[in-house]
Protein backbone atom coordinates (compact mmCIF):
# COMPACT_ATOMS: atom_id res chain seq x y z
CA UNK A 1 0.00 0.00 0.00
CA UNK A 2 1.02 3.87 -0.96
CA UNK A 3 0.15 6.69 0.58
CA UNK A 4 1.41 10.26 0.14
CA UNK A 5 1.05 13.40 -1.92
CA UNK A 6 0.48 14.04 -5.52
CA UNK A 7 2.87 16.06 -7.69
CA UNK A 8 1.37 16.93 -10.97
CA UNK A 9 3.13 17.05 -13.86
CA UNK A 10 2.07 18.02 -17.58
CA UNK A 11 2.86 16.05 -21.01
CA UNK A 12 5.91 14.81 -22.45
CA UNK A 13 8.18 15.04 -19.15
CA UNK A 14 11.42 13.82 -20.74
CA UNK A 15 14.38 11.97 -19.06
CA UNK A 16 16.98 15.62 -19.80
CA UNK A 17 13.73 17.03 -17.24
CA UNK A 18 14.09 14.16 -15.12
CA UNK A 19 17.22 14.39 -14.38
CA UNK A 20 20.16 16.23 -16.60
CA UNK A 21 22.86 14.25 -17.89
CA UNK A 22 25.02 16.43 -16.33
CA UNK A 23 24.13 14.32 -13.42
CA UNK A 24 24.02 11.03 -15.04
CA UNK A 25 27.55 9.88 -13.34
CA UNK A 26 25.89 9.73 -10.40
CA UNK A 27 25.16 6.41 -8.66
CA UNK A 28 23.62 6.74 -5.25
CA UNK A 29 19.81 6.90 -5.61
CA UNK A 30 19.47 9.54 -3.12
CA UNK A 31 22.49 11.48 -4.27
CA UNK A 32 20.40 11.42 -7.89
CA UNK A 33 17.03 12.05 -6.19
CA UNK A 34 18.22 15.66 -5.23
CA UNK A 35 18.38 16.66 -8.39
CA UNK A 36 15.19 14.84 -9.71
CA UNK A 37 12.82 16.97 -11.97
CA UNK A 38 15.75 19.64 -11.65
CA UNK A 39 14.69 20.75 -15.19
CA UNK A 40 10.99 21.93 -14.67
CA UNK A 41 10.70 21.94 -11.12
CA UNK A 42 13.81 22.91 -9.62
CA UNK A 43 12.19 22.60 -5.95
CA UNK A 44 10.76 19.58 -6.27
CA UNK A 45 13.25 17.39 -4.41
CA UNK A 46 12.72 19.89 -1.35
CA UNK A 47 8.64 19.40 -1.21
CA UNK A 48 8.23 15.93 -2.50
CA UNK A 49 8.08 13.82 1.00
CA UNK A 50 8.81 10.23 1.03
CA UNK A 51 5.48 8.17 -0.26
CA UNK A 52 4.35 10.67 -2.18
CA UNK A 53 3.33 10.14 -5.81
CA UNK A 54 4.18 11.78 -9.19
CA UNK A 55 0.99 12.41 -11.68
CA UNK A 56 1.15 12.99 -14.99
CA UNK A 57 -0.14 13.27 -18.28
CA UNK A 58 1.00 11.19 -21.41
CA UNK A 59 4.44 10.43 -23.01
CA UNK A 60 5.35 9.96 -19.19
CA UNK A 61 9.83 9.75 -19.28
CA UNK A 62 10.26 9.87 -23.06
CA UNK A 63 13.73 10.84 -24.64
CA UNK A 64 16.82 9.32 -23.10
CA UNK A 65 17.40 5.45 -21.87
CA UNK A 66 19.10 7.03 -18.69
CA UNK A 67 18.14 4.50 -16.13
CA UNK A 68 18.91 6.99 -13.78
CA UNK A 69 15.50 8.75 -14.57
CA UNK A 70 13.77 6.31 -12.66
CA UNK A 71 16.33 5.61 -10.03
CA UNK A 72 16.49 9.24 -9.45
CA UNK A 73 12.54 9.54 -8.53
CA UNK A 74 12.94 6.24 -6.65
CA UNK A 75 15.54 7.96 -4.81
CA UNK A 76 13.51 11.19 -4.00
CA UNK A 77 11.42 9.12 -2.34
CA UNK A 78 8.65 9.36 -4.79
CA UNK A 79 6.85 5.62 -4.37
CA UNK A 80 5.09 5.63 -7.59
CA UNK A 81 4.08 7.18 -10.83
CA UNK A 82 0.56 7.15 -12.71
CA UNK A 83 0.11 8.86 -16.00
CA UNK A 84 -1.92 8.43 -18.97
CA UNK A 85 0.86 6.64 -20.91
CA UNK A 86 4.29 6.21 -20.64
CA UNK A 87 7.36 6.06 -23.13
CA UNK A 88 8.40 2.68 -23.92
CA UNK A 89 12.11 2.91 -22.26
CA UNK A 90 11.27 4.02 -19.29
CA UNK A 91 8.38 1.56 -18.34
CA UNK A 92 10.74 -1.01 -18.84
CA UNK A 93 13.77 0.49 -16.62
CA UNK A 94 10.96 1.41 -13.68
CA UNK A 95 9.86 -2.30 -14.08
CA UNK A 96 13.38 -3.49 -13.88
CA UNK A 97 14.30 -1.17 -10.61
CA UNK A 98 11.11 -1.80 -8.95
CA UNK A 99 9.36 1.59 -9.38
CA UNK A 100 5.76 1.29 -9.65
CA UNK A 101 4.35 2.89 -12.77
CA UNK A 102 0.34 2.97 -13.36
CA UNK A 103 -1.51 3.95 -16.34
CA UNK A 104 -4.27 5.60 -15.67
CA UNK A 105 -6.19 8.45 -17.18
CA UNK A 106 -9.15 8.75 -14.98
CA UNK A 107 -6.63 9.08 -11.89
CA UNK A 108 -4.68 11.96 -13.73
CA UNK A 109 -7.55 14.04 -15.14
CA UNK A 110 -9.37 13.92 -11.58
CA UNK A 111 -6.27 14.35 -9.09
CA UNK A 112 -4.55 17.81 -8.10
CA UNK A 113 -1.68 18.69 -6.83
CA UNK A 114 -0.96 17.83 -3.52
CA UNK A 115 -4.11 16.02 -3.37
CA UNK A 116 -4.09 12.68 -1.00
CA UNK A 117 -3.61 9.60 -2.45
CA UNK A 118 -3.72 5.70 -1.74
CA UNK A 119 -2.67 2.91 -4.25
CA UNK A 120 -3.24 -0.88 -3.60
CA UNK A 121 -0.31 -2.51 -6.21
CA UNK A 122 -1.87 -6.07 -6.08
CA UNK A 123 -5.48 -4.46 -7.36
CA UNK A 124 -4.21 -1.34 -8.81
CA UNK A 125 -6.68 0.70 -7.50
CA UNK A 126 -5.78 4.49 -6.62
CA UNK A 127 -8.14 6.08 -4.05
CA UNK A 128 -8.02 10.19 -4.33
CA UNK A 129 -8.62 10.70 -0.45
CA UNK A 130 -9.25 13.83 -0.86
CA UNK A 131 -12.13 14.08 -3.61
CA UNK A 132 -13.18 10.48 -2.11
CA UNK A 133 -12.83 9.12 -5.48
CA UNK A 134 -11.49 5.68 -6.03
CA UNK A 135 -10.09 4.98 -9.88
CA UNK A 136 -9.03 1.31 -11.33
CA UNK A 137 -5.14 1.22 -13.09
CA UNK A 138 -5.04 -1.03 -16.16
CA UNK A 139 -3.50 -4.04 -15.05
CA UNK A 140 -0.12 -5.04 -16.19
CA UNK A 141 0.33 -8.25 -19.04
CA UNK A 142 0.81 -11.45 -17.00
CA UNK A 143 4.77 -11.30 -18.10
CA UNK A 144 5.25 -8.27 -16.41
CA UNK A 145 3.67 -9.28 -13.54
CA UNK A 146 6.07 -12.30 -13.04
CA UNK A 147 9.13 -10.05 -13.55
CA UNK A 148 7.67 -7.50 -10.79
CA UNK A 149 6.94 -10.88 -8.40
CA UNK A 150 10.30 -12.20 -8.91
CA UNK A 151 11.42 -8.70 -7.71
CA UNK A 152 12.58 -7.03 -10.46
CA UNK A 153 14.57 -8.20 -13.68
CA UNK A 154 17.44 -9.16 -12.00
CA UNK A 155 15.64 -11.39 -10.18
CA UNK A 156 13.59 -12.97 -12.95
CA UNK A 157 16.82 -13.59 -14.97
CA UNK A 158 19.02 -15.48 -12.33
CA UNK A 159 15.53 -17.79 -12.04
CA UNK A 160 15.05 -18.22 -15.40
CA UNK A 161 18.74 -19.15 -16.78
CA UNK B 1 4.63 -9.95 -41.48
CA UNK B 2 6.38 -6.74 -42.00
CA UNK B 3 10.22 -7.11 -41.25
CA UNK B 4 9.84 -5.98 -38.23
CA UNK B 5 7.98 -9.14 -37.24
CA UNK B 6 9.69 -11.33 -39.33
CA UNK B 7 13.44 -10.75 -37.50
CA UNK B 8 11.83 -10.99 -34.04
CA UNK B 9 10.38 -14.62 -35.32
CA UNK B 10 13.40 -15.41 -36.84
CA UNK B 11 15.37 -14.50 -33.54
CA UNK B 12 13.00 -16.18 -31.29
CA UNK B 13 12.55 -19.79 -32.71
CA UNK B 14 9.21 -18.94 -34.39
CA UNK B 15 7.35 -19.30 -37.33
CA UNK B 16 5.42 -16.31 -36.55
CA UNK B 17 4.46 -13.67 -34.36
CA UNK B 18 2.11 -11.07 -34.01
CA UNK B 19 1.79 -7.62 -32.55
CA UNK B 20 1.60 -7.60 -28.89
CA UNK B 21 2.88 -10.95 -28.30
CA UNK B 22 5.61 -11.19 -25.83
CA UNK B 23 8.63 -12.61 -27.35
CA UNK B 24 12.16 -13.64 -25.80
CA UNK B 25 14.68 -12.62 -28.46
CA UNK B 26 18.10 -13.84 -29.07
CA UNK B 27 20.57 -10.93 -29.86
CA UNK B 28 23.43 -10.84 -32.13
CA UNK B 29 24.94 -7.42 -30.71
CA UNK B 30 24.73 -5.19 -27.23
CA UNK B 31 25.85 -2.58 -26.99
CA UNK B 32 26.78 0.14 -24.06
CA UNK B 33 28.35 3.53 -23.73
CA UNK B 34 30.38 5.25 -21.03
CA UNK B 35 27.21 6.94 -19.65
CA UNK B 36 25.01 4.06 -19.62
CA UNK B 37 27.75 0.68 -19.14
CA UNK B 38 28.18 2.15 -15.50
CA UNK B 39 25.06 1.08 -13.75
CA UNK B 40 25.28 -2.31 -15.91
CA UNK B 41 27.84 -3.24 -14.95
CA UNK B 42 26.70 -2.37 -11.28
CA UNK B 43 23.62 -4.54 -12.15
CA UNK B 44 25.86 -7.18 -13.84
CA UNK B 45 28.06 -7.62 -10.55
CA UNK B 46 24.63 -7.57 -8.43
CA UNK B 47 23.04 -10.60 -10.39
CA UNK B 48 26.50 -12.47 -9.74
CA UNK B 49 26.94 -13.05 -13.34
CA UNK B 50 30.50 -14.16 -14.09
CA UNK B 51 30.87 -13.82 -17.55
CA UNK B 52 29.50 -11.84 -20.75
CA UNK B 53 27.27 -14.40 -22.80
CA UNK B 54 30.10 -13.89 -26.32
CA UNK B 55 32.64 -11.24 -25.90
CA UNK B 56 33.01 -10.68 -29.95
CA UNK B 57 28.87 -9.28 -29.93
CA UNK B 58 29.21 -7.34 -26.54
CA UNK B 59 30.50 -3.61 -27.62
CA UNK B 60 31.53 -0.87 -24.92
CA UNK B 61 31.62 2.57 -26.88
CA UNK B 62 33.24 5.53 -25.22
CA UNK B 63 31.83 8.75 -26.87
CA UNK B 64 29.44 10.73 -24.33
CA UNK B 65 31.85 12.52 -22.17
CA UNK B 66 35.43 11.62 -23.50
CA UNK B 67 38.06 12.77 -23.70
CA UNK B 68 37.35 12.58 -20.23
CA UNK B 69 35.23 15.91 -19.21
CA UNK B 70 36.07 15.89 -15.28
CA UNK B 71 37.12 13.69 -12.39
CA UNK B 72 34.22 11.70 -12.28
CA UNK B 73 33.96 10.33 -15.59
CA UNK B 74 37.60 9.51 -15.14
CA UNK B 75 36.94 7.66 -11.98
CA UNK B 76 33.71 5.64 -13.52
CA UNK B 77 35.52 5.49 -16.91
CA UNK B 78 38.51 3.29 -15.13
CA UNK B 79 36.10 1.04 -14.35
CA UNK B 80 34.86 0.52 -17.56
CA UNK B 81 37.66 -0.14 -19.27
CA UNK B 82 38.54 -2.76 -16.50
CA UNK B 83 35.23 -4.39 -17.27
CA UNK B 84 36.36 -4.23 -21.10
CA UNK B 85 39.62 -6.01 -20.29
CA UNK B 86 38.14 -8.40 -18.10
CA UNK B 87 35.47 -10.07 -20.76
CA UNK B 88 37.61 -9.11 -23.16
CA UNK B 89 34.90 -7.32 -24.82
CA UNK B 90 34.79 -5.14 -28.21
CA UNK B 91 36.37 -2.00 -26.69
CA UNK B 92 36.51 1.81 -28.59
CA UNK B 93 38.12 4.16 -26.74
CA UNK B 94 38.57 7.85 -27.49
CA UNK B 95 40.66 8.09 -30.26
CA UNK B 96 40.11 4.40 -31.72
CA UNK B 97 36.01 4.91 -32.60
CA UNK B 98 33.52 7.85 -31.93
CA UNK B 99 29.93 8.10 -31.19
CA UNK B 100 28.89 4.72 -30.84
CA UNK B 101 26.01 5.04 -33.48
CA UNK B 102 28.36 6.64 -35.75
CA UNK B 103 30.67 3.73 -35.57
CA UNK B 104 28.92 1.03 -35.10
CA UNK B 105 27.11 0.49 -38.82
CA UNK B 106 30.66 1.67 -40.09
CA UNK B 107 32.55 -0.98 -38.76
CA UNK B 108 30.65 -3.76 -40.08
CA UNK B 109 28.63 -4.37 -36.66
CA UNK B 110 25.25 -4.21 -38.10
CA UNK B 111 23.57 -6.07 -40.99
CA UNK B 112 20.39 -7.24 -42.20
CA UNK B 113 18.19 -9.12 -40.45
CA UNK B 114 20.10 -8.96 -37.20
CA UNK B 115 18.67 -8.12 -34.25
CA UNK B 116 20.90 -5.36 -31.64
CA UNK B 117 20.01 -3.77 -27.98
CA UNK B 118 22.02 -0.84 -26.98
CA UNK B 119 22.21 0.90 -23.25
CA UNK B 120 21.26 4.49 -25.54
CA UNK B 121 17.84 5.11 -26.89
CA UNK B 122 19.28 6.11 -30.16
CA UNK B 123 20.09 2.73 -30.90
CA UNK B 124 17.29 2.45 -33.39
CA UNK B 125 19.89 4.16 -35.89
CA UNK B 126 20.52 0.53 -37.00
CA UNK B 127 17.51 -0.12 -38.82
CA UNK B 128 18.37 2.02 -41.72
CA UNK B 129 20.21 -1.57 -42.74
CA UNK B 130 17.70 -2.93 -42.09
CA UNK B 131 18.05 -4.45 -39.11
CA UNK B 132 15.94 -4.17 -35.74
CA UNK B 133 17.42 -2.16 -32.96
CA UNK B 134 15.94 -0.55 -30.33
CA UNK B 135 17.18 0.96 -26.85
CA UNK B 136 17.01 -0.34 -23.28
CA UNK B 137 18.42 0.95 -20.17
CA UNK B 138 20.98 -0.34 -18.22
CA UNK B 139 19.40 -3.48 -16.12
CA UNK B 140 18.12 -4.91 -19.53
CA UNK B 141 21.33 -4.60 -20.84
CA UNK B 142 23.23 -6.10 -18.45
CA UNK B 143 20.55 -9.07 -18.75
CA UNK B 144 21.46 -9.03 -22.17
CA UNK B 145 25.13 -9.03 -22.09
CA UNK B 146 24.90 -11.99 -19.51
CA UNK B 147 22.29 -14.44 -21.47
CA UNK B 148 22.18 -12.78 -24.82
CA UNK B 149 18.50 -12.54 -24.81
CA UNK B 150 16.08 -10.11 -23.90
CA UNK B 151 12.30 -10.24 -23.65
CA UNK B 152 10.29 -7.91 -26.04
CA UNK B 153 6.58 -7.09 -27.19
CA UNK B 154 6.65 -7.39 -30.37
CA UNK B 155 5.34 -3.85 -31.95
CA UNK B 156 2.74 -3.19 -34.11
CA UNK B 157 4.09 -1.05 -37.37
CA UNK B 158 3.33 2.00 -38.82
CA UNK B 159 4.03 2.26 -42.37
CA UNK B 160 5.04 5.88 -43.86
CA UNK B 161 5.80 6.50 -47.76
CA UNK B 162 7.50 9.23 -48.89
CA UNK B 163 6.60 10.03 -52.57
CA UNK B 164 6.87 12.81 -55.30
CA UNK B 165 10.53 14.20 -55.95
CA UNK B 166 13.52 14.95 -53.86
CA UNK B 167 13.91 19.29 -53.93
CA UNK B 168 17.26 20.83 -53.56
CA UNK B 169 18.59 20.95 -49.80
CA UNK B 170 16.25 18.26 -48.16
CA UNK B 171 17.84 15.73 -46.34
CA UNK B 172 16.83 12.50 -44.18
CA UNK B 173 16.79 15.33 -41.24
CA UNK B 174 13.65 17.25 -43.20
CA UNK B 175 11.50 14.52 -43.74
CA UNK B 176 12.16 12.77 -40.19
CA UNK B 177 11.57 16.00 -38.47
CA UNK B 178 8.16 16.80 -40.85
CA UNK B 179 7.13 13.48 -39.74
CA UNK B 180 7.30 13.92 -36.18
CA UNK B 181 5.98 17.21 -36.65
CA UNK B 182 2.62 15.61 -38.19
CA UNK B 183 2.13 12.87 -35.88
CA UNK B 184 3.92 14.26 -32.59
CA UNK B 185 6.03 12.99 -29.94
CA UNK B 186 4.18 9.93 -29.03
CA UNK B 187 2.79 9.54 -32.28
CA UNK B 188 4.41 6.15 -33.14
CA UNK B 189 4.44 4.93 -29.31
CA UNK B 190 5.36 1.52 -28.64
CA UNK B 191 5.53 0.79 -32.20
CA UNK B 192 8.30 0.57 -35.28
CA UNK B 193 8.14 3.07 -38.09
CA UNK B 194 8.99 1.31 -41.01
CA UNK B 195 9.98 3.73 -43.86
CA UNK B 196 9.43 3.48 -47.54
CA UNK B 197 8.40 5.00 -51.23
CA UNK B 198 10.27 6.30 -54.06
CA UNK B 199 12.08 9.34 -52.09
CA UNK B 200 13.88 6.57 -49.60
CA UNK B 201 15.03 4.92 -52.29
CA UNK B 202 17.18 8.42 -53.77
CA UNK B 203 18.29 8.75 -50.27
CA UNK B 204 21.94 7.69 -48.70
CA UNK B 205 22.69 5.06 -46.15
CA UNK B 206 23.27 8.37 -44.19
CA UNK B 207 19.81 10.31 -44.32
CA UNK B 208 18.03 6.86 -43.57
CA UNK B 209 20.18 6.94 -40.39
CA UNK B 210 19.32 10.23 -39.61
CA UNK B 211 16.01 8.95 -39.52
CA UNK B 212 15.77 5.65 -38.09
CA UNK B 213 17.81 7.21 -35.64
CA UNK B 214 15.25 9.85 -34.85
CA UNK B 215 12.21 7.06 -34.64
CA UNK B 216 12.53 7.11 -31.11
CA UNK B 217 11.55 11.04 -31.00
CA UNK B 218 8.57 9.93 -32.03
CA UNK B 219 8.17 7.38 -29.36
CA UNK B 220 8.46 4.53 -31.48
CA UNK B 221 10.40 1.19 -30.50
CA UNK B 222 12.25 1.03 -34.05
CA UNK B 223 12.55 2.76 -37.31
CA UNK B 224 13.27 0.14 -39.95
CA UNK B 225 13.87 0.36 -43.88
CA UNK B 226 13.91 -2.20 -46.44
CA UNK B 227 17.18 -3.62 -47.74
CA UNK B 228 18.01 -2.58 -51.44
CA UNK B 229 21.22 -1.72 -53.70
CA UNK B 230 22.46 0.81 -51.49
CA UNK B 231 22.27 -1.23 -48.22
CA UNK B 232 24.30 -4.04 -50.30
CA UNK B 233 26.68 -1.87 -51.47
CA UNK B 234 27.24 0.30 -48.18
CA UNK B 235 27.66 -3.20 -46.14
CA UNK B 236 29.56 -5.41 -48.91
CA UNK B 237 33.00 -3.92 -47.81
CA UNK B 238 32.53 -3.79 -44.27
CA UNK B 239 31.74 -7.95 -43.06
CA UNK B 240 31.79 -11.67 -44.46
CA UNK B 241 29.38 -12.68 -41.77
CA UNK B 242 25.97 -14.43 -43.50
CA UNK B 243 23.16 -12.63 -43.16
CA UNK B 244 19.48 -12.53 -44.37
CA UNK B 245 17.01 -9.82 -45.92
CA UNK B 246 13.76 -9.76 -44.73
CA UNK B 247 11.07 -8.18 -46.84
CA UNK B 248 7.22 -7.36 -45.62
CA UNK B 249 4.69 -9.12 -47.07
CA UNK B 250 2.24 -7.54 -49.31
CA UNK B 251 -0.55 -8.61 -46.90
CA UNK B 252 1.39 -7.46 -43.62
CA UNK B 253 -0.33 -5.99 -40.89
CA UNK B 254 0.03 -1.99 -40.37
CA UNK B 255 -2.08 -0.19 -37.93
CA UNK B 256 -1.57 2.80 -39.85
CA UNK B 257 0.08 3.65 -43.44
CA UNK B 258 0.93 7.84 -43.54
CA UNK B 259 2.01 9.08 -47.40
CA UNK B 260 3.43 12.04 -47.64
CA UNK B 261 4.38 13.95 -50.91
CA UNK B 262 7.44 15.73 -50.14
CA UNK B 263 7.76 17.22 -53.66
CA UNK B 264 7.93 20.94 -51.97
CA UNK B 265 9.24 20.17 -48.81
CA UNK B 266 11.29 22.90 -47.47
CA UNK B 267 14.14 22.58 -44.91
CA UNK B 268 12.63 21.62 -41.36
CA UNK B 269 13.13 23.49 -38.25
CA UNK B 270 11.56 22.33 -34.45
CA UNK B 271 11.47 24.85 -32.52
CA UNK B 272 12.27 24.49 -28.30
CA UNK B 273 11.44 22.75 -26.46
CA UNK B 274 10.06 19.66 -28.48
CA UNK B 275 10.73 17.91 -31.52
CA UNK B 276 7.40 17.67 -32.68
CA UNK B 277 7.03 21.62 -32.99
CA UNK B 278 8.78 21.87 -36.46
CA UNK B 279 8.07 24.65 -39.33
CA UNK B 280 9.55 25.24 -42.73
CA UNK B 281 12.77 27.16 -42.58
CA UNK B 282 11.04 29.90 -44.38
CA UNK B 283 8.43 30.90 -41.21
CA UNK B 284 11.39 32.08 -39.41
CA UNK B 285 12.04 35.79 -39.50
CA UNK B 286 15.44 36.91 -37.82
CA UNK B 287 15.91 34.65 -34.91
CA UNK B 288 19.26 35.52 -33.63
CA UNK B 289 21.75 32.57 -32.88
CA UNK B 290 24.32 32.35 -30.56
CA UNK B 291 25.93 29.08 -31.35
CA UNK B 292 25.32 26.18 -34.40
CA UNK B 293 26.55 22.76 -33.72
CA UNK B 294 26.83 20.63 -36.82
CA UNK B 295 27.83 16.42 -35.62
CA UNK B 296 26.19 13.81 -33.14
CA UNK B 297 24.56 10.49 -34.22
CA UNK B 298 21.31 12.11 -35.93
CA UNK B 299 24.18 14.55 -38.38
CA UNK B 300 27.87 13.76 -38.14
CA UNK B 301 28.30 11.49 -40.50
CA UNK B 302 30.90 12.39 -43.81
CA UNK B 303 27.65 13.16 -45.77
CA UNK B 304 26.60 16.06 -43.29
CA UNK B 305 29.84 17.48 -43.44
CA UNK B 306 30.01 17.64 -46.71
CA UNK B 307 26.86 19.40 -47.03
CA UNK B 308 27.98 21.93 -44.24
CA UNK B 309 31.34 22.39 -45.96
CA UNK B 310 29.74 23.23 -49.01
CA UNK B 311 27.70 25.89 -47.70
CA UNK B 312 30.75 27.50 -45.59
CA UNK B 313 33.27 27.20 -47.68
CA UNK B 314 35.25 30.08 -48.54
CA UNK B 315 32.66 32.21 -46.72
CA UNK B 316 33.10 33.44 -42.06
CA UNK B 317 31.08 32.44 -39.56
CA UNK B 318 28.94 35.20 -38.31
CA UNK B 319 31.07 36.93 -35.45
CA UNK B 320 28.31 36.99 -33.14
CA UNK B 321 28.06 32.77 -33.62
CA UNK B 322 30.13 29.92 -32.20
CA UNK B 323 29.86 27.18 -34.72
CA UNK B 324 31.36 24.14 -33.84
CA UNK B 325 31.55 21.18 -35.67
CA UNK B 326 32.23 17.43 -34.33
CA UNK B 327 32.83 14.64 -36.46
CA UNK B 328 31.21 11.74 -36.14
CA UNK B 329 34.06 9.33 -35.95
CA UNK B 330 37.79 9.20 -36.35
CA UNK B 331 36.67 7.49 -39.54
CA UNK B 332 34.68 10.80 -40.32
CA UNK B 333 37.31 13.36 -39.51
CA UNK B 334 39.86 11.71 -41.47
CA UNK B 335 37.96 11.78 -44.39
CA UNK B 336 36.40 14.83 -44.08
CA UNK B 337 39.99 16.28 -43.63
CA UNK B 338 41.06 14.43 -46.69
CA UNK B 339 38.31 16.07 -48.73
CA UNK B 340 39.56 19.19 -47.13
CA UNK B 341 36.11 19.60 -45.40
CA UNK B 342 38.27 20.38 -41.96
CA UNK B 343 40.28 23.14 -43.96
CA UNK B 344 37.34 24.93 -45.00
CA UNK B 345 35.75 24.72 -41.31
CA UNK B 346 38.79 25.68 -39.80
CA UNK B 347 39.35 28.57 -42.09
CA UNK B 348 35.85 29.85 -41.82
CA UNK B 349 36.28 30.15 -38.31
CA UNK B 350 34.58 26.84 -36.75
CA UNK B 351 35.63 24.87 -33.82
CA UNK B 352 36.91 21.25 -34.90
CA UNK B 353 36.07 18.88 -32.39
CA UNK B 354 37.17 15.56 -31.68
CA UNK B 355 34.13 12.85 -31.89
CA UNK B 356 31.94 12.98 -28.80
CA UNK B 357 28.33 13.77 -27.89
CA UNK B 358 29.90 16.53 -26.65
CA UNK B 359 26.84 19.09 -26.43
CA UNK B 360 23.97 17.31 -27.96
CA UNK B 361 23.60 15.89 -24.24
CA UNK B 362 24.66 19.48 -22.59
CA UNK B 363 28.04 17.00 -21.40
CA UNK B 364 30.82 20.12 -21.95
CA UNK B 365 32.12 21.48 -25.55
CA UNK B 366 29.49 24.00 -26.30
CA UNK B 367 27.05 24.34 -23.29
CA UNK B 368 24.48 27.28 -24.01
CA UNK B 369 24.29 29.93 -20.76
CA UNK B 370 20.41 31.41 -20.54
CA UNK B 371 19.19 33.18 -22.94
CA UNK B 372 21.54 31.82 -25.50
CA UNK B 373 20.23 30.45 -28.81
CA UNK B 374 21.60 27.15 -30.97
CA UNK B 375 20.83 25.81 -33.75
CA UNK B 376 21.72 21.86 -33.87
CA UNK B 377 21.92 18.82 -36.01
CA UNK B 378 21.63 16.64 -33.04
CA UNK B 379 17.73 15.23 -32.63
CA UNK B 380 16.55 16.46 -28.88
CA UNK B 381 15.45 20.35 -28.05
CA UNK B 382 13.92 19.35 -24.36
CA UNK B 383 14.29 22.01 -22.18
CA UNK B 384 17.86 21.97 -20.35
CA UNK B 385 19.68 19.03 -23.05
CA UNK B 386 22.29 21.85 -23.79
CA UNK B 387 22.62 23.71 -20.71
CA UNK B 388 20.87 26.32 -18.75
CA UNK B 389 17.00 25.41 -18.55
CA UNK B 390 16.68 28.68 -20.16
CA UNK B 391 18.46 28.82 -22.98
CA UNK B 392 16.79 27.42 -26.28
CA UNK B 393 17.77 24.72 -28.69
CA UNK B 394 16.65 24.67 -32.81
CA UNK B 395 17.01 21.34 -34.67
CA UNK B 396 17.98 21.41 -38.38
CA UNK B 397 20.01 19.43 -40.82
CA UNK B 398 23.15 20.16 -41.59
CA UNK B 399 22.13 22.56 -44.60
CA UNK B 400 20.18 24.92 -42.20
CA UNK B 401 22.79 24.77 -39.69
CA UNK B 402 25.40 25.72 -41.32
CA UNK B 403 23.38 28.86 -43.55
CA UNK B 404 22.80 30.15 -40.24
CA UNK B 405 26.30 29.64 -38.72
CA UNK B 406 26.82 32.05 -41.49
CA UNK B 407 24.22 34.57 -41.14
CA UNK B 408 23.83 34.57 -37.59
CA UNK B 409 20.17 33.69 -37.84
CA UNK B 410 17.93 30.84 -38.69
CA UNK B 411 18.53 30.71 -42.68
CA UNK B 412 17.28 28.43 -45.92
CA UNK B 413 20.70 27.41 -47.30
CA UNK B 414 19.21 28.76 -50.90
CA UNK B 415 19.71 32.35 -49.29
CA UNK B 416 23.63 32.15 -48.83
CA UNK B 417 24.02 29.74 -51.87
CA UNK B 418 25.85 32.29 -54.45
CA UNK B 419 25.15 32.06 -58.11
S1 LIG C 1 25.18 12.21 -30.09
FE1 LIG C 1 23.59 12.85 -28.66
S2 LIG C 1 21.82 11.58 -29.09
FE2 LIG C 1 23.60 10.64 -30.08
S3 LIG C 1 24.34 9.12 -28.65
FE3 LIG C 1 25.45 11.02 -28.24
S4 LIG C 1 24.27 12.09 -26.68
FE4 LIG C 1 22.96 10.50 -27.52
Amino acid sequence: MIKGKAHKFGANIDTDAIIPARYANLTVPEELGNHCMEGIAPDFSQKVLTGDIIIADTNFGCGSSREVAPISIKGAGVAGVIAKTFARIFFRNAINIALPLLQCPEAVDNTEQDDELEIDLTSGKIKNLTKNIVFSAAPYPDFIREIIDAGGLLNYAKKSR
Amino acid sequence: MTITEKILASHSGKKKVTAGEFVNVNIDLVMSHDLSAGIAIQQFKKAGFQKVFDPQKVVMVMDHYVPNKDVMCATQNVELREFAREHKIVFYPEGKGGICHVILPEKGFILPGEVVIGADSHTCTYGALGAFSTGMGSTDTAVAMATGKIWMKVPPTIKFVYNGTLPEWIGGKDLILMTIGKIGVDGALYSAMEFTGEIVAQISIADRMTMANMAIEAGAKAGIFHVDQKTLEYIKPLSNRPYEVFESDKDADYTQVVEFDVSNLEPQVALPSLPENVRPVSTFRNVKIDQAVIGSCTNGRLEDLRIAAKLIKGQKVHPDVRCIVIPGSQQVYLEAMQEGLIEAFIRAGAVVSTPTCGPCVGGYMGILAAGEKCISTTNRNFVGRMGSPHSEIYLSGPAVAAASALTGTITAPKEVTQS
